[in-house]
């Protein structure tokens, strides 16, 4: 149903003008709230949703989130921008724009939700948009893999955070955020805590790729550049990182927390740092990039010293503007190029004068070098890792070793492509047009200005975000120049080893694949594994359970009804039942040998004719039984039906597809015990239930109303087409089906032959 | 007002009549069984909107008063399973005219059609228990009538089973209920409450338990009772497919629902423990089964059953928010289950083929049908804000309310790989490229089937969006439901009135 390309181009570049103006919007209008809200006043609006579970659809602006939404909105703008001009003429531009928006709606949602069920609703939505635009390229096999692994993964995460979300719901006694915000304590004294704690940052974990669940960020690059210029700089890594400091004050400030984010937090940054140098995909080396700096900020939310939160909320503001930019000049490079391979590009810089400045300014924000807001936001680090009380230690160290190595990067993806040799040589390698560069020209202009109005910044955007997180008023006071200090010598340091490390980048990236050496796999690696013994274990299951042989499936319905009965006999504490043999006289005794008989000889002999002949044996007996007990009629219907039975099966035996007779001796025997024990536990339950006294008013009132109600001698028939005549139509209805039926199956198959 | 509660059998009986009659007559069947549903449609939908306004209701049939003659019985539960098979019944009535061949119609497909359908509409409004084993009977019949129409050696071979196995479940239900009525002497499912309250036999009561468990269990397709399912659901044509996945499990589980509610409410006995751990089975089986699979019919029969477990799960569970969400998840999964057979179809009309391995390219080929496949799929899966959420959420939360952790664990556990298969088919059907170039697109169809095709999806995606962004009505009718069943006490007088023993 595609339309032809030409229109969807036409329709894709009108698209690609009126998108930018739908974070527009919420841009516009979270600015007019600004003021208000870096004030300490919070803004919320409500509609009741599922009231019967007390679920409200609502949301509410502080100044913990609104930072994030001004982030996802600002930057959404610009992606917007890039991405029309990106994939000019793409034939699914449209819906390219329809998951975009999905996945802006999704993100804004999540930051702005006061509940926690409408939070957990906007957090999937950011899941099945992502899924969707990193498989944009579905054509390839890869793409769809790694759709597949994020989507698996974060949904992983996704429903421990429901669970965790449910439960605390349940211990608060509300799904209120702002509520649950000043009930910490009592939270944090739950006996349900820790697995509100473990479950919710399960979720958050997941979604912002800490390790070991790091590996499906980098995949995630198969998407177009500028889904991952806003997933991965902005917006879908950073709500893992939201939750963590939107439930900073009910599940902080404990060992538990501390101590995990901490750990997994260094873990994470150290390691993906090694993998950042080591890689020579520009893209893949962003990726790498965006996972130490989650890692960064999750470990300093471990902490709830305010310079310590202020360091990570700062850096969330530096990272977002100058990741969006790298992704976005990586794809202009790919772009104009056709490659983002390292070591095949070169000497851009008097080509593309524009996206030079633009990887430039970005990078020496990444670097941290001054002026700039990266430089504070770095000296901030440094300061407030010495000013976790944990382990400042550990907490030093691995910022320092990351952002060495950071340093080594930003001045990698500043240079390289640029300076040098021309490469690729070609004569059509030029300047992009501007709609592409526009996007990161603005967005690392404004990282590198923020250091100039840090002020502005403080008080406007970090401070009231560091207030509401840790729920206590503090001053944050952003400087450029602090005096001679412990942080200022580590920067020192920092930079030093990094240019070092960049100079000597080659031996580095074999030292660090040495390194690596010493891991036997992957966590990549050990996802696809863990996939195909899910496969194997499903394929084993079915092959076991799904054989598709009617008489082992039979067995084992027999086998588990029988099982389950004497389960249910074996619970019982006092099991005591009366078995009075019968006074039979002789011909009820024939009857009852006569049943036995057939039973015996329906399951021994081989002979398919012989079998049903034993059965129609055992079909007298019972007949003969019904008699002898004063039941002529039901005797005789009994009579009919074997009889009937017995003709129907002798004629259309040959005709059957039974493979009777061609068992094993040993399955016979398992099967003749299965039948044995049934019948055993089915006479336990018949002799169960005739201990209690039989009485039925019914019968009695059958007997008393036949003649003067329904005009009916016989008390059988009258039951049947009076008292219960609606089961006798319904009975009439499946005689008639069955015979439509089978005439059908008989006369097709007559017209099937003649043919 | 009362006789209206057998209109829901009787619509489809006497169309069944009609249709056969006119077989031979190029449109008859057709125009009968479509206006049979719409009629159905409306009544099922005025049943409700009674039970709705006045609560129980209840219609002694020939006169005869409770516990005598036989008691029809519409409460809240009873009224939206009417409605939903219904609905589907129109759905996949219509869907119908556009696959079932002609050959096929001859053969009498509309007859059977609407025979299935009164056998679970009658299922659904009775109130005697042995009335509701006749009801099965019918249902089995025609179900097997459907299943082997055609008469391919697949069809054969499913049909076969199919029966064999279900035949069990009738033996066990007839042994149960004639033991039943040995004990107590009814069959009205009203007065067994009233009497098994009172019974003080503890061991009949619980092999009777286990007894009705393992009838309906083969019926509602619960471990390890299940294979009768994946080994004929992929022989007949589609729409027989579509309908049997939407009703026939589920008039099971509605069984289970009634018995376990009304005849053996939780308490001393054995019957919900049993319950609860073949729920978890059947839920991961029957998830493990889909994954294994890579036909699009098979890995969806599979789903199922598993989803038979979260049915069973919230019963099992017996607490009045688990019990709700077994019936919101039983509304949810009627409507989004058959649908995405229906899809299934139209995907396999256009591709050529069932197997993943051997079609594709349907994302570009068919965006429409995509995104109706996107929206039943991750229903399917759970993912908000889809129907399929707020089943899972309730059945998560009584869960965990109940302090059940590893009931919740599992149940996630399911609802992932259940995201596995769905994504599996979605990547496979949709986003691969066809490993053949040709048309896949829905312009190839012509309009009219076109329209048979897509109308009825449409129509159940809209309900699956509905029921997930709007879904506090349904949820508060659940709880209500849910209510009923644990408080039977309006449901017993309204059928009994002042009668007493």
């Amino acid at each position: 149903m595609d339309r032809p390309h030409s229109d969807a181009a036409g329709a894709g570049r009108f698209l690609g003008l009126v998108f930018p103006l739908l974070p527009a919007i919420p841009l516009l209008f979270l600015i007019t709230q600004w003021g208000s809200v870096a004030e300490g006043n919070v803004k919320s609006v409500s509609f009741p949703w599922v009231p019967s579970l007390g679920i409200e659809f609502s949301f509410f602006l502080d100044g913990l989130n609104l930072l994030f939404a001004l982030l996802i909105s600002l930057i959404g703008v610009f992606v917007a921008i890039y991405a029309g001009a990106y994939l000019r003429g793409h034939p699914m531009l449209r819906r390219f724009f329809l998951y975009l928006a999905l996945f802006m709606v999704g993100m804004l949602g999540l930051v702005l939700a006061a509940d926690l069920i409408t939070l957990f609703i906007f957090w999937e939505l950011t899941t099945i948009s992502s899924y969707l635009l990193i498989g944009f390229n579905h054509d390839k096999a890869s793409a769809r893999r790694c759709a597949l692994q994020a989507l698996l993964l974060t949904t992983m995460g996704g429903l421990c955070l429901l669970a965790g979300l449910i439960l605390l719901g349940y211990t608060a006694g509300t799904f209120d955020l702002q509520e649950i915000l000043a009930r910490g304590d009592y939270v944090r004294g739950h006996s349900l805590y820790p697995a509100i704690l473990v479950l919710i940052l399960l979720g958050a974990f997941t979604k912002s790729a800490q390790f070991p669940f790091h590996f499906w960020l980098p995949n995630a690059m198969a998407a177009p550049t500028p889904v991952s210029a806003y997933l991965h700089s902005a917006t879908m890594v950073k709500a893992g990182i939201y939750l963590m400091a939107r439930l900073h004050p009910v599940l902080g400030t404990t060992p538990l927390w501390e101590w995990t984010l901490t750990i997994v937090g260094a873990i994470t940054a150290t390691l993906a740092a090694i993998l950042a140098v080591r890689q020579t995909d520009l893209k893949l080396k962003l990726a790498y990039t965006t996972v130490v700096a989650l890692g960064t900020i999750t470990m300093f939310f471990g902490s709830d010293d305010s310079v310590a939160i202020a360091a990570a909320i700062t850096f969330i503001l530096v990272h977002s503007f100058y990741k969006a930019s790298l992704f976005m000049v990586v794809g202009i490079i790919d772009h104009q190029t056709g490659t983002r391979e390292l070591d095949r590009l070169g000497g851009l810089g008097k080509l593309m004068p524009v996206t030079w400045f633009c990887a430039g300014a970005a990078a020496i924000s990444m670097a941290g070098f001054p002026p700039f807001l990266g430089f504070i936001g770095k000296e901030l680090k440094y300061e407030g890792a010495l000013a976790i009380a944990t382990e400042p230690t550990l907490v030093a160290g691995a910022a320092i070793f990351a952002n060495i190595l950071m340093v080594t990067v930003a001045g990698t993806l500043a240079l390289k492509p640029f300076i040098g040799r021309q490469r690729p040589k070609s004569d059509d390698i030029r300047e992009a047009h501007w709609s592409l560069w526009i996007g990161p020209l603005v967005l690392s202009t404004l990282g590198l200005t923020f250091g100039l109005f840090t002020p502005l910044i403080a008080e406007g955007l970090v401070q009231p975000a560091v207030v509401t997180l840790l729920g206590e008023p503090k001053i944050v006071k952003l400087k450029l120049w602090h005096g001679v200090n412990v942080p200022l010598i580590m920067s020192i340091l920092t930079f030093g080893l990094g240019v070092c490390a960049y100079l000597y980048q080659r031996p580095l990236r074999a030292f660090l694949a040495f390194l690596l050496s010493f891991f036997p796999t992957t966590a990549d690696r050990i996802w696809d594994a863990l996939l195909e013994g899910l496969k194997r274990l499903a394929d084993v299951q079915t092959r076991w359970l799904q054989h598709g042989i009617l008489r082992r499936y039979l067995r084992v319905i027999f086998l588990a009804a029988t099982a389950a009965l004497l389960l249910a006999l074996i619970r019982q504490d006092n099991l005591s039942l009366s078995v009075a043999i019968p006074a039979l006289n002789v011909k009820e005794w024939t009857a009852m040998l006569l049943v036995a008989a057939g039973a015996v000889m329906a399951s021994s002999v081989s002979a398919p004719l012989a079998a049903v002949c034993a059965l129609g044996a055992l079909g007298v007996g019972v007949a003969l039984l019904y008699l002898f007990f004063g039941a002529p009629d039901v005797a005789i219907t009994q009579l009919l039906v074997e009889t009937l039975f017995l003709v129907l099966i002798a004629a259309t035996l040959h005709r059957l597809p039974l493979s009777y007779g061609r068992h094993a001796t040993r399955f016979r025997r398992l099967d003749a015990l299965i039948a044995i024990a049934a019948g055993v536990v089915v006479t336990i339950t018949i002799l169960a239930v005739i201990e209690q006294p039989f009485s039925s008013p019914s019968s009695d009132y059958f007997v008393a109303n036949s003649m003067p109600e329904a005009f009916g001698r016989n008390i059988v028939n009258v039951i049947l087409v009076d008292f219960r005549a609606l089961d006798t139509f319904g009975e009439v209805v499946v005689v008639f089906t069955a015979a439509l039926s089978a005439a059908t199956l008989v006369g097709y198959t007559l017209r099937g032959r003649r043919r | 007002m009362s006789w209206i509660l057998a209109l829901p059998f009787l619509i489809p009986i006497l169309a069944a009549m009609v249709a056969y009659l006119g077989r031979k007559h190029e449109n008859t069947g057709r125009l009968v069984s479509v206006f049979s549903c719409l009629l159905l449609f409306g009544v099922t939908l005025l049943i409700l909107a009674m039970v709705e306004s006045g609560g129980v209701r209840v219609a002694q049939m020939g006169n005869w008063s409770a516990p005598f003659g036989i008691t029809l019985v519409a409460d809240r539960l009873s009224a939206i399973m009417l409605l939903v098979s219904a609905t589907i019944g129109l759905a996949v009535a219509i869907f119908g005219l556009a696959e079932i061949d002609r050959e096929r119609e001859l053969l009498g497909y509309h007859c059977f059609y609407q025979l299935l359908l009164a056998g679970v509409c009658g299922s659904f409004v009775t109130g005697d228990l042995f009335n509701l084993y006749v009801w099965f009977e019918v249902m089995l019949i025609a179900s097997f009538a459907l299943l082997v129409l055609g008469n391919t050696p697949v069809q054969l071979d499913g049909g076969t089973k199919y029966v064999a196995m279900n035949l069990v479940s009738t033996l066990l239900m007839l042994t149960g209920i004639g033991l039943l009525y040995g004990l107590t002497g009814t069959l009205n499912m009203a007065e067994l409450h009233r009497e098994l309250a009172v019974m003080d036999a503890p061991v009949a009561m619980d092999l009777l338990r286990v007894l009705f468990i393992c009838a309906f269990g083969i019926k509602a397709a619960i471990f390890p009772l299940f294979f009768w399912l994946p080994a004929s659901y992929h022989a007949p044509p589609l729409p027989v497919t579509a309908v049997f996945a939407g009703l026939l499990t589920k008039v099971g589980v509605y069984a289970l629902i009634r018995t376990f509610t009304l005849l053996f409410p939780a308490g001393d006995g054995f019957g919900h423990e049993l319950l609860l751990a073949v729920a978890l089975l059947t839920m991961v089986t029957g998830v493990l089964g889909a994954a294994a699979q890579y036909e699009f019919r098979k890995i969806l029969s599979f789903h199922i059953v598993s989803q038979i477990g979260f049915l069973v799960l919230g019963l099992a569970l017996n607490s009045p928010l688990a019990l709700a969400g077994a019936i919101f998840y039983m509304v949810h999964n009627i409507v989004a289950k058959t649908n995405l057979f229906l899809i299934c179809g139209t995907a396999g009309r256009l591709t050529g083929s069932y197997e993943l391995r051997e079609i594709g390219g349907l994302y570009r080929a068919a965006p429409i049908l995509a995104a109706l496949f996107f929206i039943a799929a991750f229903s399917l899966a759970g993912f908000p804000p889809l129907s399929g959420f707020w089943a899972k959420f309730l059945l998560i939360k009584s869960s965990l309310e109940q302090a059940a952790y590893w009931v919740c664990a599992i149940a996630l556990l399911t609802g992932l790989l259940t995201l596995f298969s769905m994504s599996k088919i979605w990547a496979e059907a949709f986003w691969k490229p066809h490993p053949a170039a040709g048309d896949y697109s829905l312009g190839k169809l012509r309009p009219s089937v076109r329209a048979m095709h897509l109308g009825p999806i449409v129509v159940l995606a809209l309900i699956t969006l509905s029921l997930g962004l709007l879904p506090e009505p349904f949820i508060e009718f659940s709880l209500l439901a849910a209510r009923d069943l644990l408080e039977p006490a309006e449901y017993v007088t309204a059928v009994l009135g002042t009668y007493a023993k």
